[in-house]
């Protein structure tokens, strides 16, 4: 049934009132985020490697990595080895354009997601987040989220079945 | 001594009632009006559900400069405020809430509620003129006509029903008020309410004080109390028209059931049809957007007025022909 313009316009306001409304009260009651919400990097540092990745593909060069190396002694038999030792790891979140470039590059799973996003600053240098920092994030990484049920299937996962499968028949 | 007593017992519930329910209306327009736009209005002030805002608002108004521009006529500027408010002050007293229970029994009480209502936009002509201010000029002629043609139908409209009750006395007239008039009376009503909301220039009538167009019209220059004082008149008119319409209209005191047969009281009756009717005129101001000057002419002229007429008319065929 149509109903007569003035008429509608009551309607809409009328049913309006009778919902929820939208507003978040923010401050005193906080925001249900959607699951991977980009709120600040998280940092593992026992994974990373210093291979410098994450650095360089940053599209806004906001990384800043320092390191040394550091030589392991022989153990018996063997012969001494070096490793990379990280002094700095520092993310500059007012240069930061939350691409997660880094994260995605970072082959280590050295980088995190976290949904945090209360960390302003009154003076734009403190923006920068150094290692400690960066890993106190990490205790508010959330697990990852399970996979979608009807989404596509890892191709591992076929592979593997495929081959459970032939395994099965002989 | 007692009969002085009993006036100024009156005359207190009546400023009582004159400084909560617009209040109450305030509020409620902050709220519904938040929620029909899926806001949720005020929330801070009071803890509760924003509960005091309009009370910090007015301590707000309080503290503010009272500003009189240099080039204003002062005197006119400063009594435009006090115009504008009164006249609604002095039309509760004639307004009955229940049976016997009215400030002052006026025998000619719809006349002289009419007449007082329309001084009522004196206040905003007066302010428009006194301001120097161009704006404020734009507001008060807006006013001006907008007066002219609204004051019309609403008079023909309340002519109306006088006519069919046979009496110009408001408690007379809900007296005489039965059931089947919402039906027979209806046009009028509905006309009555719209020009009644138009002198008030509220909402989508408020070409006036249109503020995409002209700052704030007639009221542009105000600070500080005096500008709450408008503000407060705007509400208060809502109660008046609210509760005229009421009176008028709706049959007053009187419910779908008898006080005898353990009905509510008449006054619950008043208030629950003001306040129901208030509601209608926040409802309007959020779902219409503003009438344009031509517009609001043309519906008064060629919508209100032929049909106010028409009612006269339709109330002169029925009272003689039950008569």
């Amino acid at each position: 049934m149509k109903m007569p313009g003035l008429v509608k316009g009551l309607a809409v306001t009328l049913g309006t009132m009778g919902r929820r409304s939208v507003t978040q009260q923010y401050p005193d009651v906080k925001p249900e985020l959607p699951p991977r919400s980009r709120g600040v990097i998280a940092l593992l540092e026992e994974n990373c490697t210093v291979c410098m990745l994450c650095a360089r593909e940053c599209p806004d060069w906001c990384i800043y990595i320092d390191s040394h190396k550091e030589t392991i002694p022989a153990p018996e038999g063997g012969r001494e080895r070096q490793r990379n030792v990280l002094d700095r790891f520092d993310i500059d979140f007012s240069l930061c354009m939350y691409c997660g470039i880094c994260i995605e590059v970072c082959p280590f799973d050295a980088l995190f997601w976290s949904p945090e996003f209360e960390y302003s600053e009154l003076d734009i240098r403190d923006l920068t987040h150094g290692k400690d920092r960066l890993g106190e994030w990490m205790q508010t990484v959330p697990p990852p989220p399970a996979h979608d049920e009807h989404g596509v299937r890892a191709k591992e996962v076929d592979a593997a079945r495929k081959a459970a499968d032939k395994a099965l028949e002989q | 001594m007692t009969e002085l007593l009993e006036v100024v017992l009156r005359l207190a519930l009546i400023l009582v009632a004159f400084l909560t329910l617009p209040l109450l209306v305030g509020q409620a327009e902050h709220k519904a009006m938040a929620h029909m736009q899926s806001r949720l209005g005020p929330m801070y002030a009071g803890g509760f559900h924003g509960w005091a805002q309009l009370v910090a608002d007015g301590v707000k108004f309080a503290q503010k400069e009272d500003l009189v521009p240099a080039a204003a006529d002062r005197t006119v500027f400063k009594l435009a405020p006090a115009v504008g408010l009164i006249p609604y002050l002095v039309v509760l007293v004639a307004i009955p809430v229940a049976p016997g229970r009215v400030a002052q029994e006026l025998d000619a009480g719809i006349f002289f509620v009419i007449a007082v209502m329309g001084i009522g936009v004196l206040g905003s002509l007066m302010a428009g003129w006194a301001s120097a201010n161009k704006y404020s000029l734009l507001g008060g002629l807006r006013s001006a006509a907008q007066l002219m043609a609204y004051e019309l139908p609403f008079l023909l409209a309340a002519a109306s029903v006088a006519m069919a009750a046979g009496t110009l006395s408001l408690s007379g007239i809900v007296e005489a008020w039965e059931p089947w008039w919402l039906l027979w009376q209806l046009p009028g009503g509905v006309v009555f309410f719209i020009a009644g909301l138009a002198e008030l220039q509220r909402p989508p009538f408020d070409m006036p004080v249109a503020d995409s167009e002209i700052i704030f019209g007639a009221y542009t220059e105000y600070t500080g109390l005096r500008f709450a004082l408008f503000l407060l008149a705007e509400y208060v008119g809502i109660v008046v028209l609210a509760a005229l319409t009421t009176v008028l209209f709706l049959g007053g005191w009187k419910g779908p059931f008898d006080t005898a047969l353990g009905g509510a009281p008449g006054v619950v009756w008043t208030l629950v049809k003001i306040f129901a009717l208030s509601f209608v005129v926040i409802w309007l101001r959020v779902s219409y957007p503003r009438l344009r000057e031509d517009q609001l002419q043309r519906l008064a002229w060629q919508g209100l007025v032929p049909v106010a007429l028409g009612q006269l008319a339709l109330t002169g065929v029925v009272a003689v022909a039950i008569s």
